[in-house]
């Protein structure tokens, strides 16, 4: 195994546009990017569905559906309609990441303890506090289980992203496999690995900040 | 779309064999390899924790990384199928193992103490007692593992490898949409239809579950 591409210091210079350092910006742009845009679709949707049972049919099957839609053939789909750029990249990692977000909201909702939502409301809580105070927090460790499994998946796959000529970690390999550039290839694949192992440990850091110390040991 | 099918219909065929064969294989071998680890996950219960670590790690690499890496490490060829198939076994067994350690691990303690009360020693009990009660939390592991396997085996096409990904480059590089659509809609339905076979078994072989 060759590492002399990881460790040559001209391939870390920040000034350099297809550095390292530069390419896990990009890398960790596009995945923040579809992370939010597919939160915001698919935590209001989840959590109603969990919330009020309507529709559970869609929320278990998104699950499934989304992860038999191959990304590469929705990602040059999305190319050959809307032609190069970043919109159909995040088009198609946000697809990527709405069903295990969706999935594990819904989940999150239906597994609480109704005696402790009925428990609150008897405290006379009202709809919205029950939702803020009681649900939410209770559901939340669940719906971060299925975000950082979102997350993962998609720091994964934005490496499809090179091969319609963007940037990110995928650069490495694509370019690095067109050049038969071993070395880069490998450089690539740790530090693609690298990255999905440490935003892993930092998505399960702001779990551990943010689920309510009672939550927790159950 | 009719007509680029009509067409093309032996490209297509060829490439939804290639396909199968390459995300079918990869489960048969990691099943097979799963079932022991995961069980050796359960009985050596210190083993549980590094295993499902290691496969977590084994997870999070990416598919393109693994496919493109494989052949450094096998001394393969870039262009082989067989990378593809190592790398998706990998992923396989990565998912599956701990589904059969969860599985496993499921199962009541209660029926274990009467099935060994009755006469059941290790080997017997775990074939005719523990196993197929932990079957519907295997098989489950088992839909999400085909259904992955069969859209991600697409991925190798950026390194040349046959399968239903042909058509999207294909597509891709003359800015044609009907094969990537045909391609897209291909795998979604061998998705689901694999997932049915699955869903069908798991209610032959387990008619008890739909007793509750």
């Amino acid at each position: 195994m060759n590492f002399s591409y990881l460790t040559d210091p001209a391939h870390w210079d920040p000034s350099n546009p297809g550095s390292i350092p530069n390419l896990i910006l990009s890398h960790l742009g596009y995945t923040a990017l579809a992370l939010l845009i597919g939160a915001v679709i698919a935590l209001p949707v989840g959590l109603y569905i969990g919330h009020t049972g309507k529709g559970s049919f869609i929320a278990i099957n998104a699950g499934n559906a989304g992860r038999s839609l191959p990304t590469l053939g929705l990602l040059m789909l999305m190319v050959t309609l809307l032609g190069l750029g970043l919109l159909p990249v995040l088009i198609a990692l946000t697809v990527l990441v709405i069903p295990p977000i969706l999935t594990s909201a819904y989940a999150g909702m239906r597994n609480l303890d109704h005696r402790v939502v009925d428990a609150a409301r008897g405290m006379g809580m009202r709809p919205w506090q029950v939702l803020t105070r009681v649900e939410l927090p209770m559901a939340l460790p669940i719906m971060l289980s299925g975000f950082r499994n979102a997350a993962l998946q998609v720091v994964a796959t934005a490496t499809v992203a090179a091969a319609v000529g963007l940037g990110g970690l995928g650069r490495l390999l694509i370019d690095g496999l067109a050049v038969n550039d071993y070395s880069r290839v490998l450089a690539g694949a740790i530090v693609v690995a690298a990255l999905a192992v440490l935003v892993d440990l930092f998505l399960a850091l702001i779990q551990r900040l943010i689920v309510s110390p009672g939550l927790k040991g159950s | 779309m009719i007509q680029y099918l009509t067409n093309n219909h032996e490209i297509v065929w060829q490439a939804l064999q290639e396909h199968l064969y390459l995300a079918l294989l990869p489960i048969l071998f990691g099943f097979a390899i799963s079932l022991p680890l995961g069980y050796l996950a359960v009985r050596f219960s210190w083993l549980y924790h590094p295993l499902i670590n290691t496969f977590g790690v084994l997870y999070s690499i990416p598919s393109l990384a693994l496919f493109v890496f494989l052949p450094v490490i096998l001394g393969t060829k870039v262009l082989s199928p067989v990378n593809v198939v190592v790398a998706l076994t990998v992923y396989t067994v990565a998912l599956l193992a701990r589904t059969v350690a969860d599985g496993l691990r499921s199962v009541d303690p209660v029926v274990v103490q009467a099935a060994t009360a009755m006469g059941y020693r290790r080997t017997r009990r775990l074939i005719d007692v523990e196993l197929p009660i932990a079957l519907p939390v295997v098989l489950a592991g088992l839909r999400v593992a085909t259904v992955s396997n069969i859209s991600l085996v697409s991925v190798g096409s950026l390194i040349g490898i046959g399968g239903l990904g042909q058509l999207f480059t294909r597509g891709f590089q003359l800015f044609y949409l009907e094969p990537i659509l045909v391609g897209i809609i291909l795998s979604v339905v061998l998705a689901a239809i694999a997932d049915l076979i699955i869903v069908l078994v798991q209610r032959a072989v387990t008619p008890w579950t739909r007793a509750a």
